[in-house]
C-alpha cells in the first residue's frame, strides 16, 4: 500500500505541469465565481450602515450579527419561507410520484411506443421557466384561455389558488426531467433480476413494487434533493406571475424577498437573508439525504 | 437503445400473442389498457400547452381571442414573425443572438473546463484529490440563484455589471460537469490506453484531447446540453446584472415585454410568437443530440 501511493505520487509529480493545465482553469473560475461570492455574501452580511448625525454620509461598519437579528425579526421573509415549504411538501411528492409512475410504465412491457412518450414527457424541460410561466399565465387568464369552461368557473390566479397554479407550472416543466433520471436508473438494472421473479409468477405490478422501486431509491433521493433546492429557490415563475396576478407580491418567495430587499437597496440585509436561505437549503437537503439513507439501510 | 428494440420486438410479435420472455405470464388486457390510458392523458397534459402556443402563434390579432384557441384560423404565422423581428429595430433577434452566445460559448467552454478537471481527478493521484472533489461536489448543491446577488456585488465593485462578461463568466463553472466527467472518465478511459499513448510519446495534454475526449464523448454532450439549458434558462443573473436592453438574453427580454402587456396590449402577440421562437432552438438541440445525452445520463452519473 505504501509503495503503491509512493508510485502514484511520483507519477503525479512527473505530470505536475499537465495536472496544472487540467485543474487550474476550473480551480480559478470555481474560486472566483463560487467560493469568493459565498465568502463575500457572508462578509457583507456582517456589515451595517451607520451615519454620523442625522444627515452625515452613510458608512458601512462591522455590525456583527445585527443583520441576522433583523432577518429573524423579518416577518415577510419567514412567511415566504413558510410558503415555499408548504409548496414543496405538496408539489415535490406529486411531481416525483408522477415521474416514478411514468418511468415505471415506460420501463414495463405494458406500454408500446415508449420512445415517443419519453420525448413527449421530456419536451417541457426544454421550455425555460420564464417562458413556461408566461405560457401558463395566458392559459390561466379567463379571457385568453383555451379552457374557458374551467377558467370561468375557477380563478387560477386568485390569492388562494395562485401558489398551486405556480406548482402546476413547475410540475409541468420538471416531471419529464425527473422521469428520465429515474428511467435511466431503471435501465441500468440487469434484466436477469427479473427472470427469477417472473419464474415465481410475479406480475408487472409486483415486480415494480418489490424490485424496481427499491432499486431506484438512490435516483429518487437525488431528484428529491434537487427538487427541494429548486423549491426553496423559486424565483422566475412567481416573478412572471406578478404580471398576471396581484396576489403574487414582491415578498412571495424567499428569493423575491431577497431581490426586493436588495433593490431598496439594503444590501447587507439581503446578503444575510441569502446566507440564511443557503444554510436552510443545505440543512434541509442534508437531512433528507440522511433520513432516506437510514430508511434505505433498514 | 435496448428499450427501442424491445418495443419494436413487441410490436412485431403482437400478432403471435405475448412473447415468451414474460415466462408465460400474460399481462391482462385491462392493465395494458390502463397503462396506455395513463400515457395518453400524460401526453395531453405535457403537449397541449405547446400545441396551444403553436396555434396561438399562427393567428392574427383578431382571431387570437375570438376563435377556437386549440385550432388554426387564418394562418398568419409568417406575418407574426415578420412583425416580431421588425419590432424596435429587431431587438428580438438581438436577444436570440445574445442567448445563443451566452449559452453556446458558455456551455462549450464550461464543458471543456469541467472535462479537464474531472479527467485529472479521475486519472491522476495527487494530494488533496478527494478534498478537492468533495468541495466541488458541495458546489453542485449551491443553487445558481443563491450566487446571483453576491456575484452582482462583486461585479459592481469591479465596475463590470451590465456587460457580456457579467453573464458569461459565471456560467463557465459547472461543478456537476466535473462530477460527471470524473465518474465517466474513471469508467470509460482505461489506464492502459493512457499508458500506451505515453509510450508512443504523446504528452499528457495531447492524450486528453486526442484520446480521452473521444472516449468521454457521451458525457461531454450531456454536460454541454444541460449547461446549455441552464444558461439559456437562467433568469436571475441577467435580471440583476443587465440594464442595457441590447445585452438581454431572450428570456429576460420576453419577461420585460410581458410586464408591459397591460400598457401596450399589442405587445402580447409578440410575447406569444417570441415564446415559441425562443424554445425551438432548445427542442431542436435536444432532439438532434438525444442519442448522446440519453446514454450519457444512463451510463455516467446516475447509477
Amino acid at each position: 500500500m505504501a509503495t503503491d501511493t509512493a508510485v502514484k505520487a511520483s507519477r503525479a509529480v512527473r505530470h505536475r505541469g499537465a495536472l496544472a493545465i487540467f485543474l487550474l482553469p476550473f480551480g480559478v473560475l470555481f474560486t472566483l465565481f463560487y467560493l469568493v461570492p459565498i465568502l463575500y455574501a457572508v462578509y457583507q452580511s456582517l456589515l451595517t450602515v451607520e451615519r454620523e448625525g442625522t444627515f452625515g454620509p452613510a458608512v458601512q461598519v462591522f455590525g456583527g450579527l445585527t443583520q441576522y437579528i433583523q432577518v429573524f425579526q423579518n416577518e415577510p421573509f419567514w412567511s415566504s419561507i413558510g410558503r415555499v415549504l408548504l409548496f414543496g411538501v405538496v408539489q415535490v411528492p406529486i411531481m416525483l410520484g408522477l415521474a416514478l409512475i411514468l418511468a415505471l410504465l415506460l420501463d414495463s412491457p405494458l406500454v408500446r411506443g415508449s420512445k415517443f412518450f419519453r420525448l413527449a414527457f421530456f419536451a417541457p424541460y426544454a421550455v425555460p421557466s420564464v417562458i413556461a410561466a408566461i405560457m401558463w399565465g395566458f392559459l390561466y387568464s379567463p379571457n385568453l384561455s383555451p379552457f374557458t369552461a374551467v377558467t370561468s368557473q375557477f380563478d387560477f390566479l386568485s390569492a388562494e389558488a395562485v401558489l398551486w397554479s405556480i406548482a402546476n407550472v413547475v410540475t409541468w416543466v420538471y416531471v419529464g426531467y425527473n422521469m428520465l433520471i429515474i428511467y435511466s436508473a431503471l435501465l441500468s438494472i440487469p434484466q436477469e433480476i427479473y427472470e427469477a421473479a417472473r419464474l415465481d409468477g410475479a406480475g408487472q405490478f409486483r415486480i415494480a413494487w418489490a424490485i424496481k422501486i427499491p432499486l431506484v431509491v438512490p435516483a429518487l433521493v437525488l431528484t428529491g434533493i434537487f427538487s427541494i433546492i429548486g423549491t426553496l429557490q423559486l424565483l422566475a415563475e412567481p416573478q412572471v406571475f406578478q404580471s398576471f396576478s396581484a396576489a403574487v407580491t414582491s415578498v412571495f418567495t424567499p428569493n423575491l424577498t431577497i431581490y426586493s430587499t436588495a433593490s431598496v437597496p439594503n444590501i447587507s440585509l439581503a446578503a444575510a437573508m441569502s446566507v440564511v436561505l443557503a444554510l436552510a437549503t443545505f440543512v434541509l437537503s442534508f437531512t433528507v439525504l440522511k433520513l432516506t439513507q437510514r430508511r434505505a439501510a433498514l | 437503445m435496448s428499450v427501442t428494440t424491445e418495443t419494436r420486438a413487441l410490436r412485431t410479435q403482437e400478432a403471435a400473442k405475448r412473447p415468451a420472455r414474460d415466462g408465460g405470464i400474460r399481462e391482462s388486457a385491462i392493465s395494458r389498457t390502463i397503462a396506455m390510458a395513463v400515457m395518453i392523458v400524460a401526453t395531453l397534459y405535457f403537449l397541449t400547452p405547446l400545441w396551444w402556443l403553436v396555434v396561438a402563434s399562427s393567428k392574427t390579432r383578431e382571431d387570437f381571442t375570438t376563435t377556437n384557441p386549440l385550432w388554426f384560423a387564418d394562418f398568419a404565422l409568417f406575418d407574426n414573425i415578420a412583425a416580431l423581428v421588425q419590432y424596435r429595430d429587431g431587438v428580438f433577434l438581438q436577444w436570440l443572438a445574445n442567448s445563443a452566445l451566452y449559452a453556446g460559448v458558455g456551455a462549450a467552454l464550461a464543458t471543456l473546463i469541467a472535462a479537464m478537471a474531472g479527467y485529472a481527478i479521475a486519472k491522476y493521484a495527487f494530494r488533496g484529490r478527494e478534498t478537492l472533489f468533495n468541495i466541488i461536489l458541495g458546489g453542485v448543491l449551491v443553487p445558481a440563484t443563491a450566487l446571483a446577488l453576491p456575484l452582482f456585488l462583486l461585479f459592481s465593485q469591479a465596475g463590470a455589471t451590465n456587460t457580456i462578461w457579467a453573464v458569461l463568466l459565471p456560467s463557465l463553472v459547472s461543478p456537476f460537469g466535473v462530477y460527471l466527467s470524473r465518474i465517466y472518465a474513471a469508467a470509460s478511459v482505461p489506464d492502459e490506453i493512457i499508458e500506451a499513448a505515453r509510450i508512443d510519446g504523446a504528452g499528457e495534454v495531447r492524450t486528453f484531447f486526442t484520446v480521452a475526449t473521444r472516449l468521454m464523448a457521451p458525457a461531454l454532450v450531456t454536460i454541454f446540453l444541460f449547461q446549455f439549458v441552464a444558461i439559456w434558462n437562467n433568469f436571475f443573473l441577467p435580471l440583476i446584472m443587465l440594464r442595457d436592453e441590447g445585452l438581454f438574453p431572450v428570456t429576460l427580454g420576453l419577461y420585460v415585454w410581458n410586464t408591459q402587456v397591460s400598457q401596450i396590449p399589442d405587445i402580447r402577440a409578440l410575447v406569444v410568437i417570441g415564446s415559441l421562437l425562443s424554445i425551438i432552438p432548445l427542442i431542436v438541440t435536444f432532439l438532434a443530440l438525444q442519442r448522446f445525452w440519453q446514454s450519457g445520463l444512463a451510463n455516467g452519473g446516475l447509477k
